[in-house]
Formats: C-alpha cells, sequence, structure tokens
C-alpha cells in the first residue's frame, strides 16, 4: 500500500501500543486492529539479532527463508497419509534391534528419566524377556546393557512415556505423496497402562494380547482392504468436535466404521470379534496413535528442507522438551518441560502429576490438538479454557506463528477456516507465543496412569535456541 | 510514626507505561499514601524508585520484565489498601480478554486479519518502537511512529527505508496525524479542507487545524514528520516526501510548513521542492533569522496564525485586539509585577510565544534549554513542561496536567509576575477537561495576582468542546485569545507597559 494509497483512500490501520488511540480512531469511523502488543519475549541480544537476521528485508535471507517455508508448507499440505497396516515393531521399525528401547521425547539417558518413563521401561525390559522381573530390568537398565534412543530417530513416536520395542505391534501410516512410512504403537486404552508408566502382569497381559492377537488382525484386514485414507477421515473428525489429541471419539468411531465390514470378512470367530469391536470401540482414544503416526508421516519429508525454519517436530520425554525445525535437519533444541495445567481426576491434584511427557505433540505439529481447540469446545472445557470463545482465541492465536492455514482440515466455527498449519519458529519468538498443546496428565509415580488432563506450552527456550542456530546456519550457506 | 514501604511484584507482567502512570496517579492520589509508583522492574526505574524512597527487597529483585507496585504510606493498613487497590485496577485491565475478545498479538497476526491495512501506528516504548516499524515497512505499510526515544540513526534508516519503498513514515516522536480527514492519536476533531499541512511536531499540527477551521476552512492531510527530520543528519527525506505526496494529491491546493529552523543544506533542497510542487506554500520556521528562500519557494511568516490567514484567505478573529485587551488587563495589575511566566504543554506552541515576544524585543527569556537558551538575570520564562526534564516517570501534561498546576499556582502567588501565559490544548488523546484545573487555580488565587492569558487550542467538535472550556477560562477572569501567538502578542503588549 503505498503512501498515495494511503491519502487518497484514508487510513486503515493497525495499533501498535497505547489502546486509547484504536478506541479514538474507531470512534472516528476508522477501521482498526488493535494489536494487544506485548514487549518481545527474549531479552537476550543474540536471539533478537538472529529474529532480525532472519526477519528482515535487509540481509536477504529473509525471502530465502520464505521461499523455504513455502516449499515445507507445500510438502505437508500435499502429503497423502494412509494407514496400511500393523506389523510387529521388529519387522517394520528401521534400525529397531534387541536390547533396545525406543522412547517419546528427545534423547535421554536412564539416570535422567522421569518415574513414569522408568516404570515402563522396567515393563518393556520383562514384555521382551529381557530380565526375569521388574527389580533386574530395573537394574539392567541402569547397567548400560539397554540401548535407548527417541522414536523419532526411527521414523516413530509413541504417546506420553511412548515406549517401542520389538514385540509390539506398530500401526503403518504411509504417506503416498513421498512415499516415507512412519510408525505408532497400538493404543492400550485407559487405566493402568505402559504409556503412562503401568508395569504390572495385567499391563503386560494386554500388550501380549495386542502382539498375538489384535495386531496380526488388523494388519490382515488393511492389507486387504488397501489401508484407510486418513486426511478426509480427519477431515471429519475435525467437523465431529475431535482436535485429535485429547478428543478421538470421532475419529475412532469413523475408523471401526471403516474398519468393520473387513475385520469381520477376515476372522470367522465371532468372540474374537467382539473382542477387538469392544477394544476399539470402548476406547475414545484409539485413533490417537494413529493421528500421531500420520503426524510423523507428514512431517518426516519436511525434515532437512534447506533454509526452513518450520518446526518438523515437538516431543517430551518427562524432563526435556525438543524440538527440531526444517532447516536444521536432525538436531534438538531443548529445554525443561513445563507442567501442565488442567484438571485432576477426583482424588488427584496437580502435586501427584508428572511432568509433560510424549510424542504426541506431532498432532500439534500439523496443525491438529491445541492447534485445532476452536473445533472441540467439548475439549476447551476439560483442557481448563474457558469455553467455547476461549477454544476460538486458542486457534486464532496459533495463527499468529503458523506460516499457511490448511484448507482441507477445516474448523466449521471458524467459518470453515483452515487449522493453523507450519510452525514459523521465527513468528514463534517474534510474538512471545509458545505453541498450546492439549494433553494428557500421567501421575509421576511410575505405574499408576493417567490422573488429568490440560494444556501446557511449549517453552520458549526452545525455539530461541533453534532460531540461533538456524540464523547461523544461514550465514554459512 | 515512621512510614512503611511496600512493594508487590508481578512477574512478566507487562501493562503500557501510560496506564501505568495513569495507575500510579490513581494511588498516589489516595489519602495517607505518601507516593506510589507502578513500574517495569528495569534497572533505571529501580533507580528511581529507590531514590525515590519507595523500594523494599521484593522491589530489588524485581526484573525488566516485572511490574512492580510500589507504595510509601502512613501505616501497613494504608500500603495494603493501595495494594489492593493495585491489583483491582490490575485486573480491570485484563477484562475484555476474558470475554473473549480476540486481538492478535503481533502486527503479522494484525496484518493477516487486515488485508487491506495501510498504516501502521506505532507507541510502543521507543527501544521497541524501531523493530515494529521496520516489521510494517517490511510488509509494504505506512508508518505514524509516535513513539519517542528512537536513535537518529535508526530513524534516518527508516526514513531512508520507507522512501525506498515508496512510504511514507511520520515521527519519530510524532503526535498528530490527520489523513484523508481522520484524526491520528493526539488530533482535534476538524473539518476536512484543501489545505495540506507538514509539521514538525504534534501541536503545531493541531494548532494549524484548529486554525483552519476557525478561519472555516480546513486541512486535506496534515502530515507529521518528526522534530529532526529537517536536520542536516536526517536530510529531511518524510517532508520531501510529504511534500511529493501533498504536490500530487488532487484533494490539496496550498501547503503549510512548520518547522524549527533546518539545517542549511536540508532547508535549501526542502524549500527548492516547495517550490517545484506547483502550488503555493507558506512556512513558519521558528526561531531562524534571514533564512533564504529561492524563488517561487514557500513564503515565510512568523507565526502559525499567519499561515493559516495566508493560505486560508481570510482573517481569523478579525476585530480582536490585542493591544486593547492588554490595557485593560494592566489596569488592574499591582505595582512592582514585571515579570512572565509562559507555562506550555505544547512543545511548538512554547517555541510559538517564544518567538512572538522575542519578536516585541522581550528577548531574555529564561528556559529549560528545550524551549529557549537561558537569559542572564532575565525574570522572564517560557516552558515546555512536555519536554523530557518533565515527563520522566509521569504523563505527558496534555493528558495529566497537574504538574502544570503547580506551577501554574506558584506563578500566581509570585509577587514579581505580570502575567501567565497559557496553552490549553484539546483533542483526542488530550485530558478531558483540562480548563478547570486551570479555573480552579485562578479561582483560588488572590485578587492581587498576575494576568492569566490562555489560547484554547480546539474545536467545539472536539470531546472537551472548545467553547464550553473557554467560557469556563473566560468565567474565572482569564484572557482567553482566539490563536496562541494572539496570546503571546497579549502578553508582550502587557510587559510591554510594565517597563
Amino acid at each position: 500500500m503505498s503512501a498515495a494509497d494511503l491519502l487518497l483512500n484514508g487510513p486503515r490501520v493497525v495499533n501498535v501500543g497505547l489502546p486509547r488511540f484504536a478506541d479514538d480512531l474507531r470512534g472516528a469511523g476508522v477501521q482498526v486492529v488493535d494489536v494487544a502488543w506485548t514487549p518481545p519475549a527474549s531479552a537476550d541480544a543474540r536471539v533478537l539479532e538472529a529474529l532480525d537476521r532472519v526477519t528482515g528485508r535487509e540481509t536477504g535471507l529473509t525471502a530465502r527463508v520464505e521461499a523455504a517455508n513455502a516449499a515445507a508448507v507445500e510438502r505437508m499440505l500435499a502429503a497423502d497419509p494412509v494407514l496400511v497396516d500393523v506389523r510387529p515393531a521388529a519387522e517394520v521399525v528401521p534400525g529397531l534391534g534387541d536390547r533396545m528401547i525406543l522412547h517419546a521425547g528427545p534423547p535421554i539417558a536412564w539416570e535422567r528419566m522421569c518415574g513414569p518413563m522408568r516404570g515402563a521401561v522396567a515393563g518393556a525390559i520383562v514384555l521382551e524377556g529381557w530380565a526375569p522381573d521388574l527389580g533386574a530390568a530395573g537394574a539392567l537398565a541402569a547397567s548400560g546393557e539397554i540401548r535407548f534412543a527417541p522414536n523419532h530417530h526411527h521414523d516413530a513416536v509413541g504417546p506420553m512415556t511412548g515406549l517401542t520395542t520389538l514385540s509390539m505391534p506398530v500401526m503403518v501410516v504411509e504417506n503416498r505423496d513421498s512415499g516415507n512410512r512412519a510408525y505408532c504403537t497400538v493404543n492400550e486404552g485407559l487405566g493402568r497402562v505402559m504409556r503412562f508408566g503401568g508395569n504390572d502382569e495385567s499391563v503386560l497381559d494386554r500388550l501380549r494380547w495386542l502382539a498375538s492377537t489384535l495386531g496380526p488382525l488388523l494388519g490382515e484386514t488393511l492389507r486387504a482392504g488397501g489401508g484407510v485414507p486418513l486426511k478426509a477421515l480427519v477431515a471429519r473428525g475435525l467437523s465431529m468436535g475431535d482436535e485429535m489429541h485429547q478428543r478421538n471419539v470421532a475419529c475412532t468411531s469413523l475408523l471401526l466404521r471403516a474398519l468393520a465390514p473387513a475385520l469381520s470378512r477376515a476372522t470367522r470367530d465371532n468372540a474374537l470379534l467382539g473382542e477387538v469391536f469392544e477394544f476399539i470401540g470402548g476406547n475414545d482414544q484409539f485413533f490417537l496413535n494413529v493421528a500421531m503416526a500420520m503426524g510423523k508421516a507428514i512431517m518426516d519429508p519436511v525434515r532437512g528442507i534447506d533454509g526452513a525454519s518450520i518446526v518438523t517436530a515437538m516431543s517430551r520425554n518427562g524432563t526435556d522438551f525438543g524440538v527440531r525445525l526444517a532447516g536444521t535437519g536432525e538436531r534438538w533444541f531443548t529445554a525443561p518441560v513445563e507442567m501442565p495445567r488442567g484438571l485432576y481426576f477426583p482424588g488427584f491434584t496437580a502435586h501427584d502429576a508428572n511432568p509433560d511427557i510424549g510424542d504426541s505433540t506431532i498432532v500439534e505439529t500439523v496443525g491438529l490438538g491445541g492447534f485445532a481447540m476452536a473445533a472441540s469446545p467439548a475439549v476447551a472445557g476439560f483442557v481448563g479454557a474457558a469455553g467455547a470463545s476461549a477454544a476460538l482465541a486458542a486457534t486464532r492465536s496459533m495463527y499468529e506463528i503458523t506460516a499457511a492455514r490448511n484448507p482441507e482440515w477445516t474448523i466449521p466455527a471458524l467459518d470453515f477456516a483452515g487449522v493453523p498449519a507450519g510452525i514459523d519458529a521465527r513468528r514463534v519468538v517474534a510474538s512471545g507465543l509458545a505453541p498450546t498443546i492439549n494433553t494428557g496428565i500421567a501421575h509421576r509415580e511410575p505405574g499408576v496412569g493417567q490422573v488429568g488432563a490440560g494444556v501446557v506450552n511449549a517453552p520458549l527456550a526452545c525455539f530461541e535456541q533453534a532460531l540461533v542456530a538456524f540464523a547461523e546456519g544461514m550465514d554459512e550457506s | 510514626m515512621s512510614a512503611v514501604v511496600v512493594n508487590e511484584v508481578r512477574r512478566g507482567f507487562y501493562l503500557d507505561s501510560v496506564a501505568l502512570m495513569q495507575l500510579s496517579a490513581e494511588l498516589a492520589a489516595q489519602e495517607a499514601v505518601e507516593d506510589a509508583v507502578a513500574m517495569t522492574g528495569t534497572p533505571s526505574n529501580l533507580q528511581i524508585m529507590r531514590e525515590a524512597g519507595l523500594l523494599a527487597p521484593p522491589g530489588e529483585a524485581a526484573g525488566p520484565n516485572d511490574l512492580v507496585v510500589a507504595v510509601r504510606a502512613a501505616g501497613e493498613a494504608q500500603a495494603e489498601e493501595a495494594l489492593s487497590r493495585a491489583r483491582s485496577a490490575l485486573a480491570r485491565e485484563v477484562a475484555p480478554e476474558e470475554v473473549g475478545e480476540w486481538r492478535p498479538r503481533t502486527l503479522d497476526g494484525a496484518v493477516d486479519r487486515m488485508g487491506d491495512a495501510n498504516l501502521v501506528l506505532v507507541s510502543t516504548p521507543g527501544a521497541h518502537a524501531e523493530r515494529e516499524a521496520r516489521r510494517a515497512l517490511d510488509r509494504g505499510l505506512n508508518v505514524m511512529l509516535f513513539s519517542d526515544n528512537v536513535p537518529l540513526e535508526a530513524e534516518r534508516a527508516l526514513k531512508e527505508r520507507a522512501h525506498a519503498l515508496g512510504l511514507l513514515l511520520m515521527g519519530p516522536d510524532c503526535g498528530t496525524a490527520y489523513i484523508a480527514g481522520a484524526p491520528i492519536a493526539f488530533a482535534n476533531v476538524v473539518p476536512r479542507g484543501r489545505i495540506g499541512v507538514i509539521a514538525a511536531s504534534g501541536t503545531g499540527l493541531q494548532e494549524v487545524a484548529v486554525l483552519l477551521a476557525r478561519a472555516g476552512t480546513g486541512i486535506s492531510h496534515g502530515i507529521g514528520v518528526g522534530g529532526r527530520d529537517l536536520s542536516d543528519s536526517v536530510g529531511g527525506v518524510s517532508t520531501l516526501d510529504a511534500i511529493d505526496l501533498l504536490a500530487s494529491d488532487p484533494g490539496t491546493e496550498h501547503l503549510i510548513l512548520v518547522s524549527k529552523p533546518p539545517g542549511p543544506r536540508t532547508a535549501r533542497i526542502v524549500f527548492e521542492r516547495a517550490a517545484a510542487s506547483g502550488k503555493p506554500c507558506t512556512a513558519v520556521v521558528f526561531g531562524a533569522d534571514g533564512i533564504e528562500v529561492p524563488p517561487g519557494g514557500p513564503v515565510t511568516v512568523p507565526t502559525i496564525k499567519d499561515a493559516v490567514e495566508r493560505a486560508a484567505g481570510c482573517p481569523i478573529a478579525p476585530g480582536y485586539d490585542a493591544a486593547a485587551i492588554a490595557r485593560s488587563e494592566v489596569e488592574r495589575l499591582g505595582p512592582g509585577r514585571r515579570a512572565l511566566h509562559g507555562l506550555f504543554c505544547g512543545g511548538t506552541l512554547a517555541t510559538e510565544a517564544h518567538a512572538v515576544l522575542a519578536a516585541a524585543g522581550i528577548g531574555a527569556v529564561s528556559g529549560p534549554a528545550s524551549s529557549a537558551p537561558p537569559g542572564a538575570n532575565s525574570p522572564h520564562l517560557v516552558i515546555d513542561l512536555g519536554a523530557d526534564e518533565y515527563t520522566v516517570g509521569r504523563p505527558h501534561p496534555m493528558i495529566d496536567p497537574a504538574l502544570r498546576t503547580a506551577k501554574l499556582r506558584e506563578a500566581l502567588a509570585d509577587r514579581q509576575v505580570a502575567v501567565v501565559l497559557l496553552d490549553v490544548v484539546l483533542g483526542l488523546g488530550a485530558h478531558p477537561d483540562p480548563a478547570r484545573p486551570v479555573r480552579d487555580a485562578v479561582r483560588d488565587a488572590d485578587g492581587d495576582r498576575p494576568a492569566v492569558v490562555a489560547s484554547v487550542c480546539g474545536t467545539a467538535d472536539d470531546p472537551q468542546d472548545a467553547e464550553r472550556q473557554a467560557a469556563m477560562l473566560a468565567g474565572a477572569g482569564v484572557a482567553v485569545a482566539p490563536s496562541n501567538a494572539d496570546a503571546a502578542s497579549v502578553a508582550a503588549a502587557i510587559l510591554g507597559h510594565r517597563r
């Protein structure tokens, strides 16, 4: 808008600073958008300098970053994720070996693992038969005999503790645009479960049933049917009130509906079929793990796009929160995880809560979960937001930190605006707006399970470090 | 009983400084509160609080992103009451967001929402203003930079960038603008007309707009360029762009330029550009003697009133007789009164008054460097209470005239003072009833008091209603002049009778 246009057409004003000016302008009949301005979150000169280098027009870097981000978003939106199979992790997860445990979040050693993670590790060791009991399993884990690695380093993701070991069946999502595959274990249901650090016999028995019974049946069903395309299914789920992190009841139902005929043809055992329907239909969060594998399948092809400041992964191991950017490739930028704020199940309080944990933030990374809160007013109340209007505000504020809107995943309550897609680390740092994450809350003691649900913010420090490294990387190239 | 100092620190709490200063004033005004302040915990603010005897241990530990509420009161209970008042006031501020009204947090977010935005009004603290202005230019938007304390280097860089992009950058320290009839920031409600104005400062532009309205015409656009634009170090980038814009604007027939003395190089370029505009141009350049104007360049006049009369082609308040007013004021004055105290809220109005007095031979006006060179042994004083040295930690006197009122009361009680010269600035953004404290002070003064001469910079359409404000002043015996220049002429004439 040139200066001449300003005089010719009159002002249409963005007010940055004193709100009274916006009020006066409105009173004079001038169109105004009033920015709720706050100083940049970071006072660190290195961060501000990095921000200036990759947002200002003078350096010439900004145009490169924006072109790269456009390419990154284009690849995200072009993704065509399809749930194609369920297989034992040993058969499909690349690089997964014996005495190896994949976990949620950025890399972490046994010594720094939180309670639920340790509990889950001990359980997984017994499950795999590497130790006879939980006591021996703990000693083995501490001995250095077990190799730990993030799911994210093996094309995989997992909720909460997120453990993946050889015998566990994993869901396979293929991105038919880029040809890559991503993996996530099968959701165990509610109550005492390994993802919340549970490790008693009931937990292990359920995992054995998943490996021996449900996994193979689902795998056969999916292979026979050619897979379930997920993009359209998620789009319908959004219009039915799911945000795919805290609420998956619609998508779980849609998936079960899609699978039911083929499942019925895959077995003649009606009792088993009843058991399977009961298991999937009785777990509103069954689809979460599908959505996570989908998110991973969408974001992995974006990793390594040179010059892009788009976030490719956000993940927590219960101790550290980690972030990866497209332009910084494999590198993690970490900061201590924050405590979720939320509602607790009866008998539990914030004192019982474990800090934020899980790979499930891959869902927010693709624009769902906390980013799609406006689609899910029911969740807004559950996770501490005041109501439907607060849910709208939550999604709207996420538009400020994303590069695009996803036209295929729309939100009815926002006049079918697309969900905020492609978190731009530059915008996160400039606005001081941390990504909003919807999350379950684990008990801090291993084996107790889920004690509540709420929202948590990604620590800004991750994005600041990432931006500094990103800007330095732009220098070299 | 000794006073109690209490501090409360809110971590990571941001509120704009005007709101904080209003809160400070509200707290300090309470009975039994000796002093109170709400400030962010920057090192310089902590020092201010320490020196004011307002800092307690919690405040000492505050950081620059924290809010410190500090109270010194007669006792614990009073201090606690002040703090609780602060708490409820701070809670009040966040109310709109709680009811679900959504405001973007960033310029980018705002532009996403208003795709056809064309102007960004920046009034953040100076340290951040440069960044926001640069971002606005990057997004292809014109900028009005209200903020002050923008470094000279940054000003020049921003302006050159705006120029290269074909954008207009107004300011920094630009308090007022009129764009296509719309009043922006501190501005009076005036009719739209065919006279374009380029001014270095806010009150200069306000006075032009108000007098144009009084002359029965109006302003097409009023562009504020900031006080340093015509210095040789900035080179008049914004002024030149503004001249070009108004030259090609079909709604503008005449140009008025108001400025302090330009740098010599810049003056020549600017005057040549004005000459090339093809439109008649009138310039008021305060304090510049014998400035050379190229052929076809602007006609220079000594006051804003003269400029407006020339541009409008008709006189303002034609029957007004400053000499006669002065004579009647002098009759009432007691013996021995010889001094003038000019107490101004508007910087350009102080400068104009100074120029009128100087032209009348009253040269040795003392005052801070920002308004005039210190005059040796002069009894006269013209001060701009909006200058930096008076506004540290308090609102501009146009918003809160408390300091001006205090100085007015001192002057009214001073047996040496013959005349007090004032401005009363109205308009959007200004104090809701600025004539009232002036009237009250004058009413409270002795019968044997100095003459009080004032002008009201405002219109009947302003929220404060200039006619009501003038009537309130006149009712207390203040001589209300139709322009700031006329008020200064009356004051000069009063002093003339006293020599």
